[in-house]
């Protein structure tokens, strides 16, 4: 998600080389993702071959947004204890 | 979670934003090198310029006193060449190290946004020149670089953007200075990359 905040859209390839992970693993993150409906799946062709792009959602971006506010939370908590 | 985790997670988001978007392999030593060059290339002008003469520098008028034009243009082109090949050397080693992609969507992104100004600074210097406009070569060069600075600098480290704005500032006040063009130069090409890229190499070339 952190990716696909500051990119509007994303290849699979260039997601598994960031992430240095295996392309099942990748696979499924990206499923449960889009099952959240956090990110929408853009499949088109590059001539014969085909090639796969990411893009969040508006419910994505919030749910990042407020995972980021729920960390910052919990650092203000530590602090103040 | 524990703080040194939640620190860790943002470390972790914040670290794949910038590897994602920005090219971070650009070499701050190609920086200090380009301003080397630059310094040497404005001593040799001015020694062409001012050769012969017992004058200390003092303004010039391209109109009137002899100056060999070619000479500077070589001289201004050889700094470039030089400038721009000990770049891409240097980041393309830097990225290798790194085990970062020098070509990919952020380089060509980079570049795009770097030569747009750069190549329409060229051109428009190159039509005042052939109009005989030769006091604007000076002070257009250093803002139309500076520009091209401050939009390549979001594909890269932020503080090229500030390189950029001290050229595009330096490059004004050398259109209100007309004939001390080869000083801004000196500053502006050798001294500012000096200075930034002992800044940058000193960040993250290590």
């Amino acid at each position: 998600m952190s990716v696909l905040m500051v990119n509007d859209r994303y290849d699979f390839n260039s997601l598994k080389e960031l992430l240095n992970t295996t392309d099942g693993n990748l696979a499924s993150h990206l499923k449960g993702l889009e099952k959240e409906e956090y990110i929408i799946v853009h499949k088109t062709f590059l001539g014969r071959k085909p090639n796969t792009t990411y893009e969040s959602t508006e419910r994505g971006k919030k749910a990042f947004k407020q995972h980021l506010d729920a960390l910052e939370q919990l650092i203000k908590q530590q602090k103040s204890s | 979670m524990e703080e040194k985790e939640i620190q860790n997670e943002l470390a972790s988001i914040r670290s794949l934003m910038e590897r994602s978007s920005k090219f971070i392999s650009l070499s701050g030593l190609s920086g200090i090198l380009a301003g080397v060059y630059a310094l040497i290339a404005a001593g040799l002008a001015y020694n062409i310029v001012y050769s012969g003469s017992s004058r200390v520098y003092t303004r010039i008028n391209l109109h009137t006193d002899p100056v060999p034009l070619y000479n500077l243009i070589a001289i201004a082109a050889v700094t470039l060449l030089l400038s721009v090949v000990t770049g891409v050397i240097l980041t393309t080693k830097k990225a290798k190290r790194k085990g970062q992609p020098v070509w990919g969507k952020i380089s060509q992104s980079l570049l795009f946004h770097m030569a747009t100004p750069l190549v329409t600074g060229g051109i428009v210097i190159l039509i005042f020149l052939f109009r005989g406009y030769y006091g604007i070569v000076g002070p257009t060069s250093l803002i139309f670089y500076g520009l091209s600075l401050v939009s390549a600098s979001n594909f890269t480290f932020t503080m090229v953007k500030y390189l950029g704005i001290c050229e595009i500032i330096l490059g004004l006040i050398a259109a209100c200075l007309p004939g001390y063009g080869l000083l801004f130069w000196a500053i502006g090409f050798g001294v500012l990359h000096i200075v930034y890229g002992s800044m940058m190499y000193l960040k993250y070339d290590r």
